[in-house]
């Protein structure tokens, strides 16, 4: 069992009563820690700039060329706060209750009430800021409604949230350089964490650019390297988006948590050709107006318009008549799939779903739906060349949004002392199913509030102590050095590219939108035959001291193989059906999720063995103040 | 399709540069210009030669990561478009292409199409953000921004850094870019406070970069992702020139 180090109290109190014990550190004492932060995105700047404010030392780090590209750009719908502008009903506790039944009862209370409760200053920091949400004509702020809930509590900035939330997080950053309160390391990778009997110590880094290897000591590591759903290769994220700072400090000790737990998002664009590399998202708000069907006769070529009503399965709106096409994420990507997968999918690879507006454009007109989606409806044109107000948009699910991630206390750190876990990178306030426009939230509330008050609450159980012994730093390094020559010696005749295309293929395949027993044995020994294949067959060009693009990708999926093996492991392990993570044999009379309460109410939080076997410990989840309850959507 | 690409390989910032020609003949129309690039690569380093080196990474432009010069258009043949959202639709069967990095003084080439751009994160540095601090922001709603001007702003904060407005200028200027963070600043009333100071300290900073000065030819408009309007270069000197 692991100590989630909740406070004790109601649950209303936990934070507030947290921040007035948290041991302090004197002002002027605080520079003497040094801080590493990894990652820049929402959760790594917000974090790094108020830690810097408060007077700490802090180095980051990114892969990134600026901090300002990390993967948080990408986010469009929102930001959810229960600010309650809307005078709809809406309140910390509602966004908690929200939160805690989409995520299907398999997060942890405390940490779901408190990001709730920071919601409300976050907005107001970001305003502060400078970012520029959108707003009413009297000039209060505006708010629209996203799935999940029945009030409105998102905030956007027209389709670029992410972007625009970012640029007031890079910003902060940013300005903290200038004082000299923060070191910038761009363009470099974290490829190991140092550890020494359990206590974090520092991070080895190359430099991309010349190819470098250094050992960076400090008081404290924080980890906000983001999401890993790319382990699927196609998938909403990022190229470059991976696993691999996680990944090795697991290696050393990290636990991690709820590893399958993945959000397939069911409204992205398919895949047209084995050329792809990635699936774009489209905004679920097209789903406000847009009715998905697939033609009732398999296999059907016609083209989609000259399929009359009656030949054509608006099959959400058949399954479920209350919610129809706006079902939950989870719900609406599995119902493609099924579709898909019984023969019924559109498009040159059969893997698509359509999304018709031609009801909505009759019924409103073209000029109403222009306004109110003519920005996606223009994306939609340029990256498929096609005309969505003449025939029906094509979209499949796709792989999205990390639940998974290392396992966190109450503190955000790891069962290693000295490590916390920030943003999409931790398991924390999502459960088995993230509710849309609540990670950008959660990435914020990490970085600006959270992180700040634990971590000195941490240091200040030390001496500052830049200049610790190097000897384990020194063989991570070695081992960094020794790893990535192997990649480099192995010359085989496949590419990294090739690896990780064979590696989502299987994912998708057998531990994707649903897993099955005998198919999760079956990638699993697929997956043990494909690494055994990277190590004898990767072909990397080049070497080890230059920038070198192939070797960055064949490091990341030689990570992501490892991880893919702890994904199977775990989807395997959890017997039930829960909010993502749909195992076929819990289903059900009706096919929905069927979820065992007794004996899974609990994260499973794994640690690994040498020779590929792990060690299952045991989160377990206590509800105290919502009430478990069957999630329903018909 | 088949398509004849010329594309500038050139080993390190120090090393000379030249075109190197390759062809492709099994294309697709559907692929997007970055993973022409893919495909080419994994052909290349299976032949053990060097893959060509470019960068990319939302590839659904926004990111402002990937961006060089196809047949002398910035980014892309398209308007208002970057090179990820290029697909190869947009050429003919059987056309040359050249491919060359986006030219500037202060931006440094790294190798083949990929180039050094953090001179932007420098002139952002010099002011390019309001001064607060986490906790000490006010309740949001207490200030009120009229509707018009919060989108004024947002069309000045949607720029996404990729360099393409210096690449069009024949001076090689970021005026663009800078004016695009100090209008989105100077527009809101938290920024109003330090707008003087910023567009001191940030013009001042572009020229020490090594970007070349606005004579106004509209080029950077025309080719910007955005679409960010050369009107907030008349702010940026407007508040320049304010006592
Ligand atoms: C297309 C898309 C749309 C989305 N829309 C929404 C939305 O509307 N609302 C919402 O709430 N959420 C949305 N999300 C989810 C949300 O954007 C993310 O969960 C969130 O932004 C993650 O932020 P982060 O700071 O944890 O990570 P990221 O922003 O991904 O940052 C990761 C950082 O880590 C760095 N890094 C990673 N590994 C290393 C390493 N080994 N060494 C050095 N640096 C490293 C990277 O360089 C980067 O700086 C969306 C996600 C996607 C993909
Ligand atoms: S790759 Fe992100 S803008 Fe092109």
């Amino acid at each position: 069992m692991v100590d989630s180090k909740v406070p004790p109290g109601p649950i209303q109190e936990k934070w507030t009563k947290f921040k007035a014990q948290a041991k302090l550190i004197n002002p002027s004492n605080r520079r003497k820690y040094k801080v590493i932060v990894v990652g820049t995105g929402l959760a790594g700047s917000s974090a790094a700039a108020s830690l810097s404010e408060l007077g700490f030392q802090v180095d980051v780090f990114t892969f990134h060329e600026s901090p300002r590209r990390a993967h948080s750009v990408a986010a469009q719908g929102g930001i959810n706060a229960a600010k309650d502008y809307k005078n709809d009903g809406d309140s910390v506790w509602r966004m908690f209750y929200d939160t805690i039944k989409g995520g299907d009862f398999r997060s942890r209370e405390a940490n779901v009430y408190r990001m709730a409760e920071c919601s409300l200053s976050l907005i107001d920091q970001a305003v502060a800021q400078g970012v520029p949400f959108a707003r009413e004509y009297s000039g209060y702020l505006s708010n629209r409604s996203f799935g999940g809930v029945q009030v409105s509590r998102t905030f956007y900035a027209r389709g670029q949230t992410g972007q625009q939330l970012l640029q007031g997080a890079y910003q902060a950053l940013i300005r903290q350089t200038e004082v000299g309160q923060v070191k910038l390391f761009n363009r470099h990778e974290m490829l190991d964490l140092v550890v020494d009997q359990g206590k974090t110590n520092g991070i080895i880094s190359r430099n991309l650019d010349t190819g470098e290897m250094k050992i960076h000591m400090a008081d404290a590591v924080i980890l906000a390297t983001g999401g890993y759903g790319k382990i699927y290769y196609l998938s909403t994220l990022a190229m470059n988006c991976n696993a691999t700072a996680i990944w090795r400090a697991h290696l050393r000790g990290a636990y991690f948590a709820a590893p399958s737990w993945t959000q397939f998002h069911p409204t992205s664009l398919p895949q047209l050709g084995e050329y792809q590399s990635k699936l774009t998202l489209m905004s679920e708000s097209l789903r406000n107006d847009g009715r998905i069907w697939v033609p009732l006769k398999a296999g059907d070529n016609r083209e989609p318009n000259t399929i009359p009503e009656g030949e054509r399965d608006y099959y959400l709106e058949r399954k479920y008549p209350s919610f129809g096409n706006l079902a939950p994420r989870d719900i609406s990507s599995r119902a493609a799939k099924e579709q898909i997968d019984n023969g019924n999918g559109i498009g040159p690879l059969k893997n698509a779903v359509y999304l018709d507006f031609r009801d909505a454009i009759q019924r409103e007109g073209i000029e109403v739906i222009k306004k109110r989606y003519g920005n996606l409806f223009d994306m939609y044109k340029k990256i498929t060349g096609m005309d969505a107000y003449k025939t029906p948009m094509m979209i499949s699910p796709s792989a999205h949004f990390s639940m998974g991630g290392l396992w966190v206390d109450y503190e955000l750190m790891s069962n290693l002392e000295g490590l916390f876990v920030l943003g999409e990178a931790n398991f924390a306030d999502h459960g088995a199913n993230r509710l849309g426009a609540n990670s950008l939230l959660q990435a914020c509330v990490d970085g600006y509030f959270i992180a700040p008050h634990t971590v000195m609450n941490y240091l200040a159980g030390m001496k500052p102590n830049i200049n610790k012994d190097q000897k384990s730093g020194e063989m991570a390094l070695q081992e960094s050095k020794a790893r990535i020559n192997k990649l480099l010696e192995i010359k085989g005749s496949r590419t990294a590219e090739e690896f990780h295309k064979a590696l989502g293929k299987i994912l998708y395949q057998k531990c994707g939108l649903s897993r099955e027993r005998n198919l999760l044995l079956e990638a699993k020994k697929e997956l043990k035959a494909l690494r055994e294949e990277f190590y004898r067959e990767l072909l990397v060009p080049g070497n080890a001291s230059q920038f070198n693009l192939e070797l960055e990708k064949a490091g990341r999926v030689e990570d992501y193989l490892g991880l893919a093996q702890l994904i199977v492991e775990d989807a395997l392990q959890r017997e039930e059906s829960c909010g993502a993570h749909f195992r076929v044999e819990h289903q059900t009379s009706e096919g929905e999720a069927k979820r065992n309460d007794n004996t899974f109410k609990y994260v499973s939080v794994w640690e690994s063995l040498p020779n590929e076997e792990y060690k299952l410990h045991k989160e377990d989840l206590e509800f105290l103040e919502i009430p478990l309850t069957e999630r329903s959507y018909r | 399709m088949k398509l004849t690409l010329h594309i500038w390989r050139q080993e390190s910032p120090r090393t000379k540069g030249k075109f190197e020609t390759y062809f492709l003949n099994d294309l697709d129309t559907h692929m997007s210009v970055p993973e022409m690039l893919d495909h080419l690569n994994e052909k290349l380093i299976k032949e053990e030669k060097d893959p060509i080196a470019f960068d990319s990474d939302c590839r659904e432009g926004i990111c402002g990561q990937c961006g060089f010069v196809i047949n002398g258009h910035i980014h892309s043949p398209e308007k208002h478009a970057t090179t990820c959202q290029t697909h190869l639709r947009s050429f003919k069967d059987g056309e040359e292409l050249f491919l060359e990095p986006f030219r500037a003084k202060a931006f440094p080439i790294k190798k083949d199409l990929c180039i050094d751009r953090t001179a932007l994160d420098r002139i952002i540095a010099k002011g390019g953000y309001i001064s607060v601090n986490t906790g000490q922001a006010p309740e949001a709603n207490s200030i009120l921004i009229n509707h018009d001007t919060a989108e004024a702003a947002f069309d000045a904060a949607s720029c996404i850094g990729c360099g393409a407005c210096v690449a069009s200028c024949k001076n090689a200027s970021a005026a663009l870019f800078t004016a695009a963070k100090i209008s989105h600043l100077a527009l809101l009333p938290q920024g109003k406070m330090e707008a003087n100071k910023r567009v001191k300290s940030m013009v001042s900073q572009m020229d020490m970069e090594g970007f070349g000065a606005c004579s106004f030819t509209e080029a950077c408009e025309a080719v910007c992702p955005q679409g960010i309007s050369i009107s907030h270069i008349v702010t940026m000197n407007r508040e320049f020139w304010k006592e």
